[in-house]
């Protein structure tokens, strides 16, 4: 009975972190980037800064009408905003917070992680493809290349931490992590959050969904909640990308004087942020470059990482 | 592998890291925005954001309607003839029964205001007057007049430059032509005092009184300057010369034109009646001097005709005439308007 109660409570809170943390990074993309281009971003929602705008977004996109086009595949259509947003809530569930706060401790972890994250892709090709819409198909494609390119850098970063320390249990990476691993994983840090954030098609990796050539890409035909849904995935994707990095790359809970979960929570959010402040920064890559930037830059930096790791390893054994 | 090291130093570039400074040092200063309806705007002092009418000051002279490139702007009046004071004879003015402008026609190029020889039209920038019903837009002389209080002061002039011509002209008593100069000065600051809003009428005064000061040195040398600019020079010639030919043949013409022509300046100069007897004493002093100061410029005719009041009249219209015949022609039209029960009127 302890048992179940204990792992309901663990799936409670993790949907409750699911559904708060995108809200807060969502909230903080609106204000941040609008700072960013001299404005002050939503002011009225809630009284205080505009602090409740998502809320009210979220009230407005149930109100509309949920619209299926007659020429799309209407089963596809309809899950397709599921499968974009529940690989996250799946992944949140074996990211550690603190020391023994996790939602199962998975002993392949970092593979569950990894091949979970690759499925919230399917989401958007699923959409792209059943929406019976131009646009989205070349949005579905587009979606489909990216992936199978920055999934490759992706698993070897990863794969690169996972032989520094010996474990592909994500706890157990925390544990076994150094602060010297900044600089010896600095490569896979940089390889993993790039290729990471191309996996979320956030700019200036946006290429899938570039609004000013294909509309909306895959999420051209939908609306409403259902809409509203893809937009939580990205937002989550933000999320579980940050985690993912602070678990593999930035030591998770580990830190001086604060408690082990603010860490991980503060590291989480500056990496949030820096998630904003790039799309804010930079225009969108052209499709050739997306592609030029994953095969010649990221694949072989991450196989140098790899190789870097290996005889550092070796040397310290 | 040294190719891909270049390619990896060409990635994280300098260029990237200057777009990322420039966004952070834009998130952390102050943003531009104004948060209009919690904050109001701080308007230049020229802005245009409505037109103010003083109503006591419009002789229904209808230069701004017939300027109006729009033609928004409606004026009614009928004429009143006053009892005739001791030793004169009646005379007719005209009363302003409408003013108003319709600004969802005007186009706010202030030409009327640019042309209102009385100081009865002003820009006030005051903007919030949107309406649900476009004819909610047609303001009438009392949602006009309503504006004035919210005419700012005109700016001040820049330090150095020379002094209002209203002023420059009430400043010189001290002259040999003392006839001229009494006349000229209660004209001018007339005018000043008229004019709305706290604002306009504390700026002149200050002017007046640091001019004061200078008045002296400037009796000898700035008469002349005082005298040049280009509004006054023009106009000395005609009221000289052509006064006697030019009063005469306008009062035939007034009455077709309508109340346009003659009206307006004969309200306008009912308060320097008093002055008849002084304006001959001019004639005898030297002729020059006495055109100069701007303000007596007008008044000139005057004294060479016996009929003290009609020369008056033509003071204004001595600028008129050279400005508007050759408008007369579309001077014939503002009578069909909306405002022409006044033409009505004056004819009859």
């Amino acid at each position: 009975m302890a048992e179940v109660l204990d792992l309901v409570l663990r799936l409670v809170l993790i949907l409750a972190v699911f559904l708060v943390l995108p809200l807060i990074v969502g909230q903080t993309e609106h204000k941040v980037m609008a700072h960013m281009q001299s404005r002050l971003g939503p002011m009225y929602a809630g009284g205080f800064h505009g602090w409740a705008q998502l809320i009210a977004d979220g009230v407005k996109f149930m109100q509309k009408e949920d619209v299926v086009p007659a020429a799309a595949d209407r089963r596809i259509f309809s899950i397709a905003p599921a499968v974009a947003l529940v690989p996250y809530l799946v992944v949140l569930a074996v990211i550690p917070i603190g020391p023994g706060l996790v939602g199962t401790d998975l002993n392949v972890g970092l593979f569950f992680v990894l091949a979970v994250m690759g499925v919230g892709v399917l989401g958007s090709i699923m959409a792209g493809w059943s929406s019976g819409n131009k646009f989205s198909v070349l949005g579905g494609m587009r979606s489909a290349a990216q992936l199978v390119s920055y999934e490759l850098p992706l698993v070897l970063a990863a794969s690169s931490v996972a032989m520094a320390a010996g474990t592909l249990s994500l706890p157990g990476i925390v544990e076994a992590w150094e602060w010297w691993w900044l600089p010896w994983q600095a490569i896979g840090l940089a390889v993993f959050f790039i290729a990471g954030l191309a996996e979320l098609r956030r700019p200036p990796f946006d290429m899938p969904i570039a609004e000013s050539e294909i509309i909306m890409g895959p999420m051209t035909e939908y609306t409403g909640i259902r809409f509203a849904l893809f937009l939580l995935a990205e937002y989550a994707g933000i999320v579980v990308l940050s985690a993912l990095t602070t678990v593999l790359f930035l030591g998770g809970w580990q830190g001086p004087l604060l408690p082990g979960p603010v860490w991980t929570l503060i590291k989480v959010f500056a990496l949030a942020f820096v998630v904003i402040w790039v799309r804010v920064s930079y225009p969108r890559l052209r499709e050739d470059q997306l592609q030029k930037l994953a095969w010649l830059g990221l694949v072989p930096l991450a196989l140098l990482q790899l190789a870097i790791t290996g005889v550092v390893k070796v040397a310290l054994a | 592998m040294c190719d891909m090291m270049r390619n990896v130093a060409r990635i994280p570039g300098e260029g990237l890291a200057k777009g990322l400074a420039v966004t952070l040092r834009h998130m952390v200063n102050k943003s531009v925005t104004q948060q209009y309806p919690e904050v109001q705007p701080e308007l230049p002092p020229r802005s245009r954001g409505v037109i103010a009418l003083v109503e006591e000051n419009c002789t229904v002279c209808m230069l701004c309607a017939r300027e109006c490139p729009d033609w928004c702007i409606y004026i009614d009046s009928h004429k009143e003839t006053l009892p005739a004071p001791e030793g004169g004879r009646p005379r007719a003015r005209n009363v302003l029964d409408r003013f108003a402008i319709d600004f969802s026609l005007c186009m706010y190029c202030g030409i009327c205001i640019e042309v209102c020889p009385f100081d009865a039209l002003f820009w006030s920038p005051e903007f919030e007057y949107a309406e649900h019903d476009i004819l909610d837009l047609l303001h009438e002389k009392e949602r006009l007049g309503s504006w004035v209080e919210t005419v700012p002061p005109p700016p001040a002039h820049e330090v150095g430059a020379e002094p209002p011509k209203e002023i420059a002209a009430a400043e010189r008593p001290a002259r040999p032509s003392t006839g001229k100069t009494a006349e000229a000065r209660p004209r001018r600051t007339e005018p000043a005092d008229r004019t709305p809003g706290p604002a306009a009428e504390s700026a002149p005064p200050r002017e007046a009184g640091a001019a004061g000061e200078e008045r002296p040195r400037r009796m000898a040398a700035r008469d002349v300057r005082a005298i040049r600019p280009p509004g006054a020079l023009p106009k000395k010639p005609e009221p000289e010369g052509a006064p006697p030919e030019e009063a005469e043949p306008r009062k035939p013409e007034a009455p077709e034109s309508g109340t346009g022509g003659e009206e307006p300046p004969k309200s306008a100069a009912r308060p320097e009646r008093p002055g008849p007897e002084e304006r001959p004493r001019r004639m005898t002093s030297a002729n020059i001097r006495a055109i100069r100061p701007p303000g007596a410029l007008p008044k000139k005719p005057e004294p060479k005709e016996p009929e003290p009041e009609e020369p008056e009249s033509a003071e204004p219209e001595s600028r008129r005439p050279e400005a508007q015949r050759p408008e007369n022609g579309r001077g014939d039209e503002p009578p069909e308007r909306p405002g022409s029960p006044d033409s009505g009127d004056s004819t009859s």
